[in-house]
């Protein structure tokens, strides 16, 4: 009987693990393909017969050509200026009225709430028009600057940091109060402190939101020199269709940075996903 | 107390009042100001702009309903319209099983787990431009290692290899690159709901006899009932509003989509900044803010329902 269980155990272990391979071999196939394919000829890429993973004499050369066929670090340039000052804009502002939101009373509250909360279930793809005529109006048609404004006030931030700001004991600042200190002293040397986890999470959303984005710096940013690499690597794909080897070089390198801060961050993403899907 | 003193009180707290408003105000102004100039006000303008006609130059004209009567004529918008449902109802059921599917395996102690987990979600950060370009190599109509492998293994004729970014076949397409995508994050949704299902029901159920499917037909899936509809709110919303990966995967080199594979928001983007057809472009964005909308509310009253419970 023990004995039956045991097999009948690890025979369910074995078909679990099946399973979980098959899964992980679909996940990252299309990734060692990239891998593989950034260092072959464009002619062995769909070399089908015989299919080799890691070519006897890799090109290496696909990963510097990148650079020179188009202005690939001009891209990468703005998507690191985009990303960095969104999400540091993001965070500080979003902090700072999550606070007030939380923690102080004031004319108003409930209502400035209400208008954040209500335009969480208005999908940006809604106005976007509206929003790019507006935009171009005030001259900000084809400037990084457009993309700043366009991502860097987000009502989900607030949210975000409200709800970590909420669990935080009142008494904690009252406390500080108290002593004396003032609201922005409470804010800077006690909540930023204490919401680190908030702002990993926050930080990893806005990151590989920003540096993935598509639409948005489509329609905004039009001349070569404020291209993304999203853009630019879309633009590069559509020039040079069969040039396999470069796009995937390209791709490569597109996947990098975000994948590091990713790395870094995990944890929080997992967390900040999982909060989601309780709180809802 | 006198009259004096307690109209100074009176006075005083009110200057603590105001003082105090000023410092909340202060702390909202930098992200509310961003925020209403560029979310409230454009929002307030699209539901204008529905009912205008405009090109972002000439006079402006009001017309009424005119735009949306012209929508129910409009073969393109009814087709974008089409397949965004379809894909919608392809994708939402697909990811919820496998999202499901791989938070129940993943939430059992085995070795690895970390590492698993964290591969499901490589799909989900990777760049859109950099993973599409590998899907189209893959499914690549003539080149193709998959056409290959029909090829070759199941001697499929040439002239038969499907072409899968074209046709019927590309919707499928999309559906299967979303599930892609997409199910490493909803699994973690899941994995969080499983987290609050409590352990005694499960042993209570290993004592009366049940099988590994009966607890997850009996327990696992009614316990995870509010996240299973949570997750279904959010993957309908977000299949909504799908535009690069249609764009990516079926728009060739010129970035355009045909009848079959035109979903609204491309057919936004284009009236808009291809033909400037403004008002009518706010028209289908009213469509697609009717659907969002009428999503959300079911998802309320879900949720009213849920807690109750």
């Amino acid at each position: 009987m023990l004995r039956s269980n045991r097999g009948i155990k690890i025979f369910k272990n074995i078909i679990l693990y099946l399973i979980l391979l098959i899964m992980a071999a679909i996940t990252i196939l299309p990734f060692l393909w990239m891998l593989s394919s950034s260092v072959k000829l464009d002619r062995e890429v769909f070399n089908m017969n015989p299919f080799v993973w890691i070519p006897k004499n890799p090109r290496w050369q696909n990963y510097a050509d990148i650079w020179t066929k188009v202005p690939f670090f001009t891209f990468v340039k703005n998507t690191v200026f985009l990303t960095v000052v969104v999400t540091a804009l993001q965070i500080l502002t979003s902090s700072f009225a999550a606070y007030a939101f939380a923690k102080l009373d004031f004319k108003f509250k409930n209502r400035l709430f209400f208008s954040y909360i209500a335009t969480i279930a208005m999908p940006w793809q809604v106005y976007m028009v509206p929003q790019f005529l507006m935009m171009r109006s005030f001259g900000l048609n084809d400037k990084l600057l457009a993309i700043i404004c366009l991502q860097a006030f987000s009502a989900f931030g607030v949210f975000l940091m409200r709800q970590f700001y909420l669990s935080i004991p009142d008494s904690l600042c009252e406390a500080a109060r108290i002593d004396g200190m003032s609201e922005y002293g409470i804010y800077l040397k006690i909540m930023l402190p204490l919401s680190k986890p908030a702002i990993a999470t926050l930080t990893i959303f806005t990151f590989v939101f920003t540096w993935n984005d598509y639409l948005g710096p489509l329609i905004y940013l039009k001349s070569q020199h404020k291209k993304t690499i999203q853009l630019g690597l879309k633009m590069f794909i559509n020039q040079y269709s069969s040039e396999y080897g470069l796009i995937m070089a390209g791709s490569v390198l597109s996947l990098i940075p975000v994948i590091i801060v990713f790395l870094c961050l995990q944890k929080y993403f997992v967390e900040g996903i999982a909060s989601t899907g309780i709180k809802g | 107390m006198d009259a004096r003193t307690s109209e100074m009180l009176k006075k005083s707290q009110k200057k603590r009042n105001i003082k105090r408003n000023l410092i909340a105000y202060s702390f909202i102004a930098p992200n509310f100001i961003g925020f209403a100039v560029f979310t409230l006000i454009p929002m307030v303008f699209a539901f204008m702009l529905a009912f205008l006609e405009w090109d972002g130059n000439n006079p402006i004209k009001f017309v009424g309903i005119d735009n949306f009567r012209a929508l129910v004529y409009d073969k393109f918008f009814i087709a974008s319209l089409k397949n965004t449902i379809i894909y919608s109802i392809g994708t939402v059921p697909l990811t919820l099983a496998t999202s499901l599917f791989l938070a129940v395996v993943l939430n059992q102690e085995i070795k690895g787990r970390a590492f698993f987990r964290t591969l499901g979600f490589f799909p989900y950060v990777a760049s859109l431009v950099a993973v599409t370009s590998v899907w189209t190599m893959i499914f690549h109509s003539s080149k193709g290692p998959v056409n290959a492998i029909l090829y070759y293994v199941f001697k499929v004729p040439k002239d038969k290899l499907p072409n899968w970014f074209a046709g019927n076949l590309v919707l499928l397409m999309l559906i299967l690159f979303s599930v892609w995508r997409f199910m490493g994050y909803y699994m973690v949704m899941f994995l969080a709901g499983l987290q609050t299902i409590p352990r005694e029901l499960y042993e209570a159920g290993t004592i009366d006899g049940a099988n590994s499917w009966q607890k997850f037909r009996y327990i696992t899936l009614p316990a995870l009932r509010p996240t299973t509809f949570l997750v279904s709110v959010m993957l309908t919303i977000n299949c909504f509003k799908i535009y690069d990966i249609a764009v990516m995967l079926a728009g060739g080199s010129t970035n355009t989509l045909s009848v079959s594979s035109m979903v609204l928001v491309y057919y936004i983007y284009q009236n808009a900044f291809n033909f400037w057809k403004l008002g009518y472009s706010s028209a289908v964005a009213m469509v697609l803010f009717v659907l969002v909308f009428v999503i959300t509310l079911i998802q309320f009253r879900g949720q009213a329902k849920y807690a109750n419970e």
